[in-house]
């Protein structure tokens, strides 16, 4: 992807894991300055896009997430998120940002209690000017790989979410019990999206699929939207 | 009394005399104490009494063993300059190093956890991982892959599920956290398990040749550091337990297993390889595994040829009150042995604290050649260390061909009486040997470990072999790893067992396209001191040891692991074989699945006329009987080098051996990778005695093919050329059915029939009610 030079940075806590596999899906897959940002880190540097990878962060023995809140990093990327800056949380980076309150809802356990590692079909929503099936088509396939995938919200809550259409992908085969089959959303501004699936797990010619990348550049087109032509 | 030289310990426990009761507690013979006196000379304190039985365990000295791994080839002769050569050797260090090419390597070993996941299977398969990742990290390796290897009694008893559930989920908890994928497995369901399961662990990690660390302690006045978790009570003496049989009253042996943290493993990881990164900073790792800091200290200054002297206050400890006896004998997880260059002090502290991980300064090298160890000032152990490593006592035991043997080995069909299959009795055969859980699909298991994270996994579980793609700095290269071994095989014909679980491992690795590389074993057999239990051991070492010669597969590590019996009896032995092959280029990787599309069907080996040992007997006929399969040698490897060219031809659409349950579950097992997939077989030409041995027999040397229509005569062709056997046998194309033409009529089966048995069977015995 030439052109522009959109940076990104990876945060990276302590038990983070996908932390290399995010990394690849921007330099590796789309080309782009990709640098990692440490927990104990104030300051985010010059960035486009925030990604919070998968993991365990600080080992998520209380919940998934409710360490990371609070970590340094963590207060900048809030800033960052408030000043209008685009933060993507992939699989423990959801839970982070749902622990955060920079998403609405939370994650508990899968309804299966059991780890889940497979690959899912997923029905694009209309989520606004960056993801729908306009950038992405009305269906892609994404690995998941999580324990604790299963989305909550109370009917209030749900209500916002399909009113604002928040909503960004639901499972058609539901893989964990998540409310609605909800597999991501994003906040009511738009800036700030989150996933079970792993689009970092979705980008090379022998992974499962290769829409990670349409996942990639459709939330990198709310900012630079000549990202979502080239993906066309 | 205590020996000349050595004050008085203040606490009285540790002070107590050492009495023939004591002794034999820490389950040392009377001789091998006289032993330990004359290393010491004169009698030993505790703590060395607790040192020397943790060392002298088989679990640390091999004892038993070490004069039969000789005979294991640990160099590859057909290695070039630079590629397939044996950087690190079995035995030296903790893990075997192979060179890959372009100046990277890789590191691999199996390490079993038995029988802490015995007792507590959740635990103890944790564990089990988390120690086989120190041993690759601690050869400055990445870990990029693990895999393991499972064998449980009947999954229809609640005690097997229990134990399944909770080794699967321990596996998952500890993999899934430190973010190395689980890329395959073999998991086997067979009775002589009951009560004793085997948890093998195996881990595969990258490195740079100027990356390799060794576990050596050199440079007198180089200080000695302790890094990672602190050490508690848990696992006291747990090699010294793994090195017994398993009774009634080991499960309140439960402080002998280790309970793990896969977060601190994680940092861990980073830690240590950053820290390893730094040039000239690391003199000598080790991790603090079996034996914990025993092992690592002595084990690093013998083989550094130096001394180690340290001081147990520093030693970070999780609570008050410890005595020097436990805080040696801990196996506490999650704990490395680092020695440092003298002066950098600083700079490994540095990357500890960026990682909030200890990094207590313990200890320096000497020149003494000895291992001393003080507690508040005190002398606790002062012991020459090769002592411990070295000069630890080795056996030759006694074998003794077992006596059901001479039953086993001369039943054949015809004598028993066994009346062949009719198309009725083979109709129903087929689903019941799909839906038994040692051929069943692994789903239930695989889906709860990440097999993906670090986005490198090619072909998932569930083929012969997982393929990984590794990035090694800019180049990328394709490795397929398989494991394998048939208890069964190995119950009924030793020596010929183990060599098939060699043949079949890498003939499984050909299938996916692979050139076979090395091979790590881990040894899983009963009490050694039972000459029929050693007879199996010593057979199948032989085997093993003839086929890594013959295939020219050097092994660079592994390990032992005995007395697994419950009080039922030994287990089958199990002589486990991991083989790591190499793939040259991307597209030679090959899966088991036939794809949509049409297809001929290609058997190469020739029909199977073989019953002994087979699952048919088993499942169907409650026999566990007959002679292993016939091994050709010279055959199968015709037939590897034969299938690899066609691959690599571009030839082969998919692979797939025959194995467990025979000809028509490894054609079945073909058409399940797709959903619109099925097939018309004629086995009608195929020259066959009887039909049962022809549809579910497991000769050896046996490959399906599958080849495009306007490939067949040249794949035909090309085999006849080579003097592999091959026949046509059908076609898969889209369809409903899997038709099979026989001599004596023809078979029809829904493939989704067959599918939905083979695919939910572990699950629906392992569903918890109310749960979706």
């Amino acid at each position: 992807m030439k052109g522009a030079a959109i940076k990104i940075a990876v945060l990276q806590f302590p038990g983070s894991n996908c932390d290399q596999d995010a990394f690849h899906l921007f330099s590796t897959g789309l080309g782009l300055p990709t640098r990692y940002v440490w927990h104990k880190e104030t300051r985010l540097g010059e960035a486009d896009l925030v990604v919070i990878p998968g993991g365990f962060s600080y080992g998520d023995y209380l919940r998934c997430g409710a360490i990371a809140r609070f970590s340094p990093v963590m207060g900048a990327a809030r800033d960052y998120a408030e000043r209008g800056g685009v933060v993507l949380g992939i699989c423990n980076g959801f839970q982070i940002l749902c622990e955060a309150g920079l998403l609405p809802g939370a994650l508990i356990r899968n309804s299966s209690l059991e780890f889940r590692c497979l690959t899912c079909d997923l029905a694009v929503s209309d989520a606004g000017p960056a993801f729908n099936t306009r950038t992405l088509g009305t269906r892609i396939r994404l690995p998941i790989g999580h324990g604790e995938g299963n989305y909550r919200i109370d009917e209030a809550g749900r209500e916002r979410l399909e009113t604002n259409r928040q909503i960004l992908l639901r499972y058609t085969d539901n893989p964990n019990g998540s409310l609605g089959a909800i597999a991501g959303v994003r906040n009511e501004e738009g800036n700030v999206f989150g996933m079970m699936p792993h689009p970092d797990r979705a980008f090379e010619r022998f992974h499962p699929s290769m829409d990670g990348l349409k996942v990639a550049r459709a939330i990198l087109s709310l900012r630079f939207p000549e990202v979502s032509r080239k993906s066309a | 009394m205590n020996r000349a030289g050595l004050p008085p310990n203040p606490d009285p426990v540790l002070n107590q005399p050492i009495t023939p009761e004591l002794v034999k507690k820490h389950g040392l013979l009377p001789e091998e104490y006289e032993k330990v006196r004359q290393h010491l000379g004169g009698d030993p304190t505790l703590t060395e009494l607790g040192i020397f039985s943790v060392m002298w365990s088989e679990h640390c000295s091999y004892k038993n063993t070490r004069p039969l791994l000789k005979g294991f080839p640990t160099e590859k002769r057909g290695a070039t300059e630079n590629f397939g050569r044996v950087l690190v050797k079995a035995g030296e260090e903790n893990a075997g190093i192979i060179d890959v090419g372009d100046g990277w390597a890789i590191a691999f070993k199996i390490e079993s956890h038995n029988h802490p996941s015995a007792i507590e299977p959740f635990e103890g398969a944790a564990t089990g991982v988390g120690g086989i990742i120190r041993d690759i990290f601690t050869m400055g390796a990445r870990p990029v892959l693990l895999t393991n290897s499972l064998r449980f009694g009947e999954l229809s008893s609640p005690a097997t599920k229990r134990l399944l559930r909770g080794v699967v989920s321990g596996i998952a908890h500890y993999g899934n956290c430190v973010g190395v994928p689980t890329v395959g497995g073999d998991v086997y369901f067979d009775r002589s398990y009951e009560g004793n399961p085997l948890v093998n662990a195996l881990c595969l990690g990258t490195l740079r040749h100027d990356q390799i660390r060794r576990g050596r302690a050199t440079g007198v006045g180089n200080p000695v550091y302790y890094v990672g978790a602190a050490t508690g009570r848990d696992g006291l003496g747990g090699a010294a337990f793994a090195s017994k049989e398993l009774s009634a009253e080991s499960s309140s042996d439960r402080p002998a297993v280790q309970k793990g943290d896969p977060f601190m493993e994680k940092l861990l990881i980073e830690a240590c390889l950053e820290m390893m990164a730094v040039p000239g900073l690391v003199v000598g790792i080790q991790d603090m595994g079996a034996a914990g800091l025993t092992c690592s200290t002595c084990e690093t200054a013998s083989r550094g040829g130096a001394g180690i002297e340290i001081e147990l206050d520093g030693v970070p400890q999780r609570e008050p009150g410890m005595n020097s006896y436990e805080i040696m004998l801990s196996e506490s997880q999650e704990r490395m042995l680092v020695i440092v260059q003298k002066g950098r002090e600083s700079e490994i502290e540095q990357v500890f604290e960026k990682w909030d991980l200890h990094a207590a300064h313990v200890g320096t090298v000497t020149d003494t050649g000895r291992m001393v160890v003080r507690q508040h000032g005190v002398v606790v152990a002062d012991i020459p260390a090769p002592a411990l490593t070295d000069n630890a006592p080795v056996y030759q035991r006694e074998a003794r061909r077992p006596a059901y043997l001479d039953e086993t080995s001369r039943w054949t069909p015809q004598g028993s009486g066994l009346a062949d299959l009719d198309l009725a009795g083979a109709a129903a055969a087929l689903p019941r040997l799909l839906s038994h859980p040692t051929i069943a699909s692994k789903r239930w298991i695989y889906r709860q470990y990440d097999h993906m994270v670090q986005h490198g996994t090619v072909v998932l579980p569930g083929s012969d072999a997982g393929v990984v793609r590794l990035r090694l700095g800019s180049s990328e290269k394709f490795i397929a790893i398989s494991n394998d071994c048939n208890g069964r095989y190995c119950y009924l014909n030793p020596r010929r067992g183990a060599l098939i679980a060699m043949v079949e491992c890498l003939r499984n690795l050909v299938c996916a396209g692979a050139t076979p590389l090395a091979m790590t074993d881990n040894l899983n057999f009963g009490n050694p001191y039972k000459p029929e239990n050693f007879y199996q051991l010593k057979e199948c070492v032989e085997g093993l040891a003839e086929a890594c010669r013959f295939f020219d597969v050097p092994v660079v590590g592994g390990n032992v692991s005995l007395y697994n019996e419950s009080p039922e009896g030994a287990i089958d032995p199990t002589p486990t074989v991991s083989v790591v092959g190499f793939i040259e280029k991307e597209a030679h990787i090959t899966r088991q699945f036939a794809r949509a599309g049409a297809a001929g069907l290609i058997l190469l080996g020739g029909a199977p006329a073989e019953l002994g040992g087979s699952q048919y007997l088993g499942v169907i006929h409650g026999l566990k009987t007959g002679d292993a399969p016939a091994v050709d040698l010279p055959a199968e490897k015709r037939l590897q080098d034969f299938l690899l060219a066609q691959i690599r031809a571009g030839r082969v659409c998919s692979a797939h051996d025959l194995s467990e349950g025979g000809l028509l579950v490894a054609i079945s097992e073909k058409l399940f990778g797709d959903a619109r997939l099925g097939a018309a077989v004629d086995l009608s030409g195929l020259e066959a005695p009887r039909l049962d041995a022809l549809l579910f027999g497991e000769s050896q040397g046996r490959v399906v093919i599958s080849v495009a229509p306007a490939d067949l005569s040249a794949v035909l062709d090309a085999a006849r050329a080579a003097g592999v056997p091959a026949d046509g046998i059908g076609a898969a194309a889209p369809g409903a059915n899997l038709s099979v033409k026989t001599a004596h009529g023809t078979l029809e089966w829904s493939v989704s029939g067959l599918r939905l048995g083979w695919e939910t069977s572990i699950e629906s015995a392992m569903k918890r009610p109310g749960l979706s």
